[in-house]
């Protein structure tokens, strides 16, 4: 009886708890904020700085990808003929089949030009049972809004301004550490 | 069960000859914890014969995992028992490693276990919801929710889903911890701690639930041993026998914590149990983030093409509903020859029939509970 009544009142301090202070949210009024590592649909990104896709078309992801939902294609690149780009091919056509996609970022970790991202896209529900076959257009289009929802750097970029600090910092020690040695060899 | 006849015959009012009706349970049913069937054979109350029924949710697992490389059978493994996600994905990332002779860097291993003991903390919180519910009462359901809500959104922040995780890889994890991780879990711990001491409170010795749950579903460990139960159903019936312990794997011989222990193996035990476990992870990750060493998280395998040499392994480890086996045999190609599960929710829920037969329908749902089994993992 007494444990009945302790529990009474544990639930009683609770709902004045959480009438002050709510935990849950009302979801479609209010959409809960993703993490910054969240992942959603994956999409691809835009390199504006060209003016294409940073996509090559060259399937790694594709054979990689554990539910076989994605299918491309590459062609020979038209800005490159024009000296405009670094990247010969490019890719064509592309579709990701975002109701077999599992959400697994597997594409995303073994992609070797940074084309493809998790981006925060998560409702993508639709009336038709293929309605979520998305094509090159749509999935640059959610890329380029997770690139400015997030000030997308591309990892490559940021692996490299990293390891170049890095090596930078173990210069300068070197550099540090010379004087001291050159001075140890002059006594 | 003639006994049961007799004794029904000569107890009805009306002494009317015992009928046995059959009863049809699940497989869309809410208290059976996923699509699990069962036909009762019931005489009244009492329930005389059980056939559980399984495979309503029958995925193929082990065989789809023969034709995925060894890095995609981790997702395969997330959704094998998908409310201890990082705990499925740990045994089948050391089998692979054990059988290439892997070194996983020191930092790995801790973000390993710390993520794996969070997610056991998850799976008894969803537990302790799920058997107040089975019991009668709404209102653990709800704070063990949020407790686990909790949870939810540090995996979130550190591998991206909040269930499917995807996050360990062979020879260490994919990235390292976000940068504000420590923050995050110094956010994390004290409210988890006060959400399961919560749930403890409302629920482990209230009236109703203990008589309810005590002297129900009762299994002798000699019993339990020869159904091939681990784990929590097996330590409520007084057996010290803990894979984290007694084979210890990864760094789990690095911490200082207790196995808790039942004493009358009965349904009331079995929820003890698993609420002190809760505290004894909560111990286990205070002590890894003292010892958490800073450095790599992957291993110098870095992203090639995992090939292991042709062989064989078998690999345990703890898991929240027991012990969890994987028997791995490669012929040296890039995906498995043959990759075996021995999921502990299948050997628990073995002892079914047994539970179940005589005794009332309306503990059926309670011994279920008790269980805690997971579909996902009982048909792979
Ligand atoms: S997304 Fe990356 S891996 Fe996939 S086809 Fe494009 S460039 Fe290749
Ligand atoms: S996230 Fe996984 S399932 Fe989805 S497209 Fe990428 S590799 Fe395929």
């Amino acid at each position: 009886m007494l444990n009945s009544v302790k529990g009474m009142m544990l639930t009683l301090a609770s709902t004045f708890q959480g009438l002050k202070k709510p935990v849950t949210r009302e979801y479609p009024k209010t959409p809960t904020p993703v993490q910054p590592r969240f992942m959603g649909f994956p999409a691809l990104t835009w390199d504006s700085d060209v003016g294409e896709p940073f996509c090559t078309g060259c399937m790694v992801c594709i054979r990689n990808c554990p539910t076989q939902c994605m299918s491309a294609s590459m062609m020979d690149n038209p800005l490159q003929q024009e000296g405009q780009s670094h990247r010969r091919k490019i890719v064509d056509y592309f579709e990701i089949n975002l109701n077999r996609c599992i959400l697994c970022g597997i594409c995303v970790e073994l992609c070797n030009f940074d084309a493809i991202v998790m981006s925060h896209e998560h409702e993508m529900s639709t009336y038709e049972r293929n309605g979520d076959r998305v094509a090159l257009p749509a999935l640059l289009e959610i890329g380029q809004k997770y690139q400015r929802e997030t000030k997308w750097i591309p990892p490559t970029v940021l692996a490299k301004a990293k390891k170049d600090a890095e090596d930078a910092a173990k210069a300068a020690k070197a550099a540090e550490a010379e004087p001291a040695g050159a001075a140890q060899e002059a006594d | 069960m003639a006994d049961i006849q007799t004794n029904l015959a000569t107890n009805s009012p009306v002494n009317a000859e015992p009928v046995e009706m059959l009863l049809n349970m699940g497989p869309q049913h809410p208290s059976t914890h996923g699509v699990f069937r069962m036909v009762l054979w019931v005489d009244g109350e009492k329930i005389v014969d059980v056939e559980p029924h399984i495979g309503y949710l029958h995925r193929g697992s082990e065989k789809l995992c023969e034709g995925e490389q060894y890095h995609q059978v981790i997702t395969l493994f997330d959704r094998l028992d998908y409310v201890a996600n990082f705990n499925n994905e740990l045994v089948y990332c050391q089998a692979v490693e054990k059988l290439m002779g892997l070194e996983v860097p020191e930092r790995a291993e801790y973000v390993r276990v710390i993520l794996c003991e969070l997610n056991r903390i998850a799976s008894h919180l969803l537990y302790v919801g799920t058997i107040g519910l089975d019991a009668g009462a709404m209102t653990p359901t709800m704070f063990a929710f949020r407790g686990r809500e909790r949870i939810q959104s540090v995996f979130e922040a550190v591998s991206g889903a909040r269930m499917m995780h995807n996050y360990f890889r062979i020879g260490g994890v994919k990235e390292d911890l976000p940068d504000n991780f420590e923050q995050l879990i110094a956010e994390l711990l004290p409210p988890l701690r006060e959400d399961v001491e919560e749930s403890d409170r409302i629920l482990t010795f209230n009236e109703i639930f203990l008589t309810r749950l005590k002297d129900v579903g009762t299994i002798g460990p000699e019993e339990a041993i020869d159904f091939g139960f681990t784990g929590p159903c097996l330590r409520g019936c007084g057996i010290e026998y803990d894979v984290r312990k007694a084979h210890p794997y990864s760094i789990y011989d690095r911490f200082d914590f207790d196995i808790p222990v039942g004493l009358d193996g009965d349904c009331w035990d079995r929820h003890w149990v698993r609420v002190q476990e809760m505290y004894e992870s909560l111990k286990i990750i205070e002590q890894a983030l003292e010892q958490m060493p800073g450095g790599e998280v992957v291993s110098s395998l870095g992203r090639r093409l995992i090939r292991p040499p042709a062989g064989e392994v078998y690999m345990r480890a703890e898991n929240p509903r027991g012990e969890i086996g994987v028997h791995l045999i490669s012929n040296g190609t890039d995906r498995p020859y043959r990759l075996k599960v021995r999921p502990p929710s299948f050997c628990n829920l073995s002892a079914i029939r047994r539970l179940l037969t005589n005794s009332w329908i309306a503990d059926s749902v309670v011994i279920l509970g008790s269980l805690d089994i997971v579909l996902g993992e009982v048909d792979r």
